[in-house]
């Protein structure tokens, strides 16, 4: 069923509506080819009671309550595949999840991640379904699992409170129908390969070790991402979601401009991040948080409030500043994100297409594949060996001067975007040093990697004018 | 560029020198400093940025737009004395606008009056009255104080072009600063502004056009300008507009004051990002023309100011203002005024910038 306007905004009047699970109570709602809505006969009479839904005209809006917005204008059900339509319009469009994929979902307990979970369990259980259903069982059904980052060893927090953070989602997994997701618990020091008390003592060094509460912030969700990519990588998971929704995106774009991270904002911000060992997606890239929670509040969804605590300097300001503009007018996070969104993504920001015959015949069934625009001539990027962002000319000019092979902290620290210089690496020479004894293997080994990458660059550069073609073998 | 950290230390002496008392906290850095140095390191960033970025050349006549501000006042002051010190060999100008806001555009004026006396630049006014027969205080009489900013704005543009004109200036500087320029970056982000956006870092704007426009205090903080002009006794005015009260750009404004606050190196961030932004090249401007009326380009038949000098002289000042494009209007070209200056005026925009 299709609304069969291409400009209708609302997101949920794809054609899988269909797929929508959990709407009991399905109108009897016809639609004529010119696009107008019949229901049950009636001529489109205007409503005589202004707080109906705008969509099926049949329910009671879930407005009023909530606040304004267009989510307010919509019945309980319009709501919920208005917010699904928007995650499946990421899947579908980029490519995401297909059959073959096992997919980890991360998961803080918060409102996102919730609904990120509840949607991809939706989507699971809607292949199990067709899997049950077909004959020939071509498409077989992804899988599922889920990771919770316990940072108790970073924030400080007493270990009843993480206790309870997990039994609470354990609490949540086995409320959730078939098919069953196994549930990892990964405690932040687990990037150590060291026991768990030598692990969050060197953690706790680490994090000491930064001045700048921002940078210290930061540098925390980096170890954060070291740490999902780690277990997605160890248990065989091809992708990573996570519940990153709009108005973090928008909060995010803000907070790296005025870090001076411009050059690197479209990687950060697209549905897919494949620059890491499994992709990363982010499917609720168009939800508001607003939506998100409501969505919570009308479906039961239980949710934790702040496990990662509260955040400080300019990410809070920022925070702050976001929120006054957003009650200004309502739709500022969206016009931030689609501003940010303009910006040439990067040639990792889409999946690497896969010879997969499964991935394929699941592609032909479903919407077509958008194609994300990215410069693809463009020679590879060089990364910061902190925060794995891509480096702007000016920033990787100053590696010139260490290519010796061996890495030390100084050529560690010149391998860093300028933002991750100024905000996390300490100042001077010995603080550095200690820095650098104890950073974890990932970020150690992704540098080495960048170093040697640069290695090879700068040999390139000195024999450039005597080789014949631009490819790297030569050939 | 970049800001240093600022090194702690019982240090009693001026972190630059080691010779004398420090007088002063410098806001870019945070680093503590005697006023002699302050004059000095503030003098040559703007040298540095001057020559880096190749603003000026030998022999060029340069107008500097004043309005007795701060910033214009202080430009005005280093400009002409680095012209000195360095033998830039540039003939400057001072270049007014006069607006006709009484209380406020008549006091400033006096002051850039003492200016030229003071700095010996010579000065020209241009005046709405004169360019366009309104005074902003008539046009509010008419419109009420909403969407005043716009007509002066698109006013004040078009004016300083076509004072440039009458000068026969080869640039117009501007004093606007770091602030203005974080300020316009992070709004062009709020408003979706994609092309404003990859334009409003550019250090000169026009260049293809006969009069461009730069910006030498770019990458200077204005609570330096405040510092600079402080301490050096410098003669300016430093009351609002009357009529200016704008609270989107306050919002933004007070945010930019607040990340200064946490971290004083924000302000030149936000600008680096800015200058990094990976905006698609297509990313292109409407074509640009001339308007049918007085010259001045315009992407459309007629450009800004005579769609709104028109909305004005037919009492429907409405027109022009909000989102309508264009001006398809052909019958409404007899009872209007005909304008002075020159009518081979030709300028380029230089961003949201307001002058």
């Amino acid at each position: 069923m299709s609304c069969g306007k291409a400009s209708c905004q609302s997101g949920g009047c794809s054609n899988y509506d269909d797929e929508q699970p959990l709407s009991p109570t399905r109108p009897p709602v016809t639609i004529t080819p010119n696009g107008s809505v019949n229901i049950s006969g009636d001529r489109r009479q205007l409503p005589s009671n202004p707080n109906i839904c705008i969509k099926c005209k049949l329910n009671d809006a879930i407005g009023g309550r909530f606040g304004g917005g267009d989510d307010g204008r919509f019945c309980k059900d319009c709501f919920r595949g208005s917010l699904f339509g928007k995650f499946r319009f990421s899947v579908t469009s980029t490519g995401m999840i297909s059959p073959s994929e096992k997919v980890l979902v991360a998961f803080s307990a918060g409102p996102c991640s919730r609904v990120a979970l509840q949607f991809v369990h939706e989507m699971q259980d809607k292949a199990h379904k067709n899997f049950e259903a077909s004959r020939d069982k071509s498409l077989p059904v992804f899988g599922v699992g889920v990771v919770f980052v316990d940072e108790s060893a970073a924030r400080c927090v007493p270990s009843a409170e993480s206790d309870e953070a997990i039994q609470h989602i354990k609490n949540v997994l086995s409320d959730l129908a078939a098919p069953e997701k196994l549930l990892h618990i990964a405690p932040l020091e687990s990037i150590y390969a060291l026991n768990p008390a030598d692990g969050r003592e060197k953690l706790r060094r680490l994090l000491d070790a930064i001045g700048d509460n921002t940078g210290k912030e930061d540098f925390l969700m980096h170890l954060r991402m070291l740490c999902l990519q780690k277990v997605a990588v160890e248990n065989g998971y091809t992708q990573l979601v996570l519940g990153t929704c709009t108005s973090t995106i928008a909060r995010h774009v803000l907070t790296a401009t005025v870090k001076g991270q411009g050059y690197s904002l479209p990687a950060d911000i697209q549905y897919v991040d494949a620059r890491w060992p499994v992709p990363v997606l982010l499917p609720l890239r168009d939800c508001l948080a607003r939506e998100v929670s409501l969505l919570c509040e009308l479906d039961g969804l239980k949710t934790l409030a702040m496990v990662n605590g509260p955040q400080s300097g300019i990410n809070a300001l920022v925070s702050s500043f976001v929120s006054l503009l957003q009650e200004e007018n309502p739709s500022r996070e969206c016009t931030i994100v689609r501003t940010a969104g303009k910006l040439t993504p990067f040639s990792f920001n889409r999946l690497p297409d896969v010879d997969d015959p499964k991935a394929r015949l699941a592609s032909q069934r479903r919407q077509k594949r958008f194609n994300i625009k990215s410069d693809e001539h463009t020679p590879p990027e060089s990364f910061c060996s902190l925060c794995n962002s891509p480096l702007h000319a000016s920033d990787s000019s100053s590696l010139g001067s260490f290519s010796d092979e061996q890495q030390s902290a100084e050529s560690f620290g010149a391998a860093c975007c300028s933002s991750c210089r100024f905000q996390i690496l300490p100042d001077d020479s010995l603080s550095m040093d200690q820095f650098y004894g104890l950073l974890p293997q990932p970020i150690m080994s992704r540098a080495a990697i960048c170093n040697s990458f640069i290695n090879q660059r700068l040999l390139r550069e000195k024999i450039q004018d005597f080789l014949l073609s631009d490819s790297e073998d030569g050939g | 560029m970049e800001a240093a950290k600022p090194k702690s230390g019982g240090a009693r002496l001026c972190s630059f020198c080691n010779l004398r008392k420090p007088a002063l906290k410098r806001p870019k850095t945070l680093h503590q400093i005697c006023r002699e140095c302050f004059y000095d390191v503030f003098e040559d960033e703007i040298h540095n940025c001057i020559v880096e970025n190749q603003l000026f050349k030998r022999g060029e006549r340069v107008a500097i737009g004043a309005s007795g501000g701060k910033d214009s006042t202080v430009l005005a002051y280093v400009l002409s004395e680095l012209n000195r010190r360095h033998n830039y060999g540039l003939d400057l100008f001072l270049l007014s606008i006069d607006e006709g806001i009484t209380g406020y555009r008549d006091d400033s004026l006096e002051t850039v009056k003492r200016n030229e006396l003071q700095y010996g630049l010579p000065l020209k006014v241009v005046s709405y009255k004169d360019l366009y027969g309104w005074t902003m205080d008539e046009i509010v009489k008419m419109i009420g104080l909403k969407n005043n900013c716009t007509f002066c704005g698109v006013f004040r543009r078009q004016a300083l072009d076509r004072g440039a004109a009458m000068l026969k200036v080869d640039k117009l500087v501007t004093g606007h600063n770091a602030d203005d320029i974080a300020e316009t970056v992070l709004l062009n982000i709020l408003r979706g502004d994609i092309a404003r956006l990859s334009r409003c870092t550019s250090i000169t704007t026009g260049e293809d056009g006969p009069i461009p426009r730069c910006k030498p205090f770019k990458y200077t903080y204005e609570k330096e300008i405040v510092m600079y002009a402080y301490f050096k006794r410098l003669d300016y005015f430093s009351t609002e507009c009357i009529y200016s009260p704008n609270a989107y750009r306050g919002f933004a404004r007070e945010f930019i004051k607040d990340l200064e606050r946490i971290r004083p190196r924000a302000i030149l961030d936000i600008i680096k990002s800015g200058e990094n932004f990976r905006i698609a090249t297509s990313t292109k401007m409407p074509e640009q023309g001339t308007c049918e009326r007085c010259g001045y380009i315009s992407s459309q038949k007629w450009c800004k100011a005579c769609v709104l000098l028109d909305g004005l002289n037919r009492g429907l000042p409405k027109l022009g203002i909000g989102r309508s494009r264009g001006h398809d209007n052909d019958e409404s070209i007899k009872d209007v005024k005909h304008m002075t200056g020159s009518k081979e005026v030709q300028g380029k925009p230089c961003g949201t910038l307001d002058f």
